[in-house]
């Protein structure tokens, strides 16, 4: 099997690495829901530069994250030609006007409407995904659980969360040693069988995977309760850091952005920035 | 409200380990560029055993790790794969597969798992895109549309058969029997 692509924390010595993981959190959800709620181009455009500069500030290299983007380029490829090909008029109603650029075939035209549209719906998705990266590649998992605690998340949730990242290794492991073994007994998973058939065989190998989870949240949940989880109220972190001058001005930052961004956006009444009217 | 045991917090961190892995691992699909989505037959498994609580978090925090490590998070999928493990959570809670499993008890998780779906990815999933995202509804509904048959067949089939191999494995009340 393959190996899998996944983007992991990448330790080097840079600003953005040395902000507590709870700035970092506050920054990345202020930062998507001012990408979810906007749909105007020049507050877009101005978050991509910013993330950019982060970006630059980070230390974190483009090679690091090629396979990433070149993810995320597919994604945005297929996700802008399915709109396009299911309603080639939608920006036509968005915008209110209409200026055809020129025909292609059918009711296929390209007006400039649509390809504003289309601009505007990659930039939402493309300036947010510098500073998911950067979430990930520059937040140390450990102060991920104290991050969420800070922010009133329930510590038990927290602690669910951190699990997971602790144990997707192993799973990942487990997974690809029990494909193996299947394989070797001659199950095939590479597409060569009828569809039921592929997934009668998946079974094969996620029967002893779960079970084996099973097993393992019975002797994890076994040691944990030993050792008393869940009886205070609230808990301390091993990796929890007190919040500096940088994070606060992070976290100032990023609620002045979205302010900002909500501000201009909504300056003209609606989520739209309309410069064919 | 009442707290999550230590089980379901254990049960969430390793459920959602394993809808991570399984939503990295391309199983190829007959439609290109999609893949066969397991981790739904595993999150609605997990849901049916620990409960609506584990169900939902292990959609959210699952999908909300496998999307944040491609790129950014698609926040209306997270949530709608979060639905999914809500009602499947919910509507097997009497089920008590630990006690045996017999064919009223897969149909009545079977029209739980394709409830779930068609609502999650029917529903939820487009709505909430045309409020975040404002993409044309057309273009929604069909793709909903798509992951809900898909997913109903996955979890209809893995799920089901991953149901009975549980269900085999666990030592049933009352299953020993007195020799003479």
């Amino acid at each position: 099997m393959a190996r899998i692509a996944i983007l992991n924390y990448i330790r080097r010595p840079s600003p953005v690495h040395e902000l507590t993981g709870t700035a970092k959190l506050i920054f990345f959800i202020a930062w998507s829901v001012a990408a979810m709620v906007t749909f105007d181009t020049r507050v877009l455009v101005c978050m991509l530069l910013i993330g950019a500069v982060i970006f630059r500030i980070s230390q974190i290299r483009i090679r690091d994250i090629s396979v990433v983007l070149g993810l995320a380029a597919v994604f945005l490829l297929l996700n802008n030609l399915f709109i396009y090909l299911f309603t080639p008029e939608y920006g036509v109603e968005v915008y209110a006007s209409r200026d055809v650029l020129f025909p292609i075939v059918g009711r296929y035209t390209v007006t400039a409407q649509q390809l504003f549209y289309h601009l505007n719906i990659t930039l939402k998705v493309v300036c947010v995904v510098p500073i998911a990266l950067l979430f990930i590649a520059c937040t140390d998992p450990s102060e991920f659980a104290s991050s969420l605690a800070r922010i009133g998340v329930s510590y038990r949730a927290g602690y669910a969360v951190s699990l997971a990242l602790r144990y997707i290794p192993d799973v990942q492991r487990e997974y690809r040693n029990i494909s193996q073994a299947q394989q070797a007994r001659g199950i095939d998973l590479s597409g060569k069988d009828k569809l039921f058939t592929r997934l009668k065989n998946s079974v094969a190998i996620l029967l002893p995977l779960i079970m084996s989870s099973i097993n393992r949240i019975e002797v994890v949940s076994n040691a944990m309760e030993l050792r008393g989880f869940g009886k205070e109220k609230k808990r301390t972190w091993y990796m929890q850091r007190k919040l500096q001058r940088n994070d606060w001005l992070a976290i100032g930052f990023a609620i002045a952005v979205l302010a900002v961004g909500l501000a201009v956006t909504f300056s003209n009444g609606s989520r739209y920035y309309n410069p064919f009217v | 409200m009442k707290k999550l045991s230590v089980k379901s917090v254990v049960a969430i961190g390793i459920g959602a380990a394993l809808f991570f892995v399984l939503g990295k691992v391309a199983i190829p699909s007959p439609v290109p560029n999609t893949n066969i989505s397991l981790q739904y037959a595993v999150e609605a498994v997990f849901a049916t055993l620990f409960g609506p609580v584990a169900g939902v978090l292990i959609g959210f925090i699952g999908h909300t790790l496998i999307d944040a490590t491609s790129y950014g998070p698609w926040w209306s999928w997270i949530i709608a794969s979060a639905f999914v493990g809500l009602v499947i959570g919910l509507a097997t809670m009497k089920l008590n597969v630990e006690d045996g499993i017999d064919s009223r008890k897969l149909i009545h998780f079977n029209v739980a798992q394709i409830i779930a779906h068609v609502l999650a990815w029917g529903l939820v999933a487009p709505v909430l895109d045309i409020l975040i995202y404002a993409e044309p509804v057309e273009k929604l509904f069909a793709q909903g549309l798509m992951a809900a048959v898909a997913n109903i067949i996955t979890t209809g089939v893995v799920g089901t058969l991953l149901l009975l191999g549980y269900a085999k494995t666990v030592v049933k009340r009352g299953s020993l029997e007195k020799e003479d």
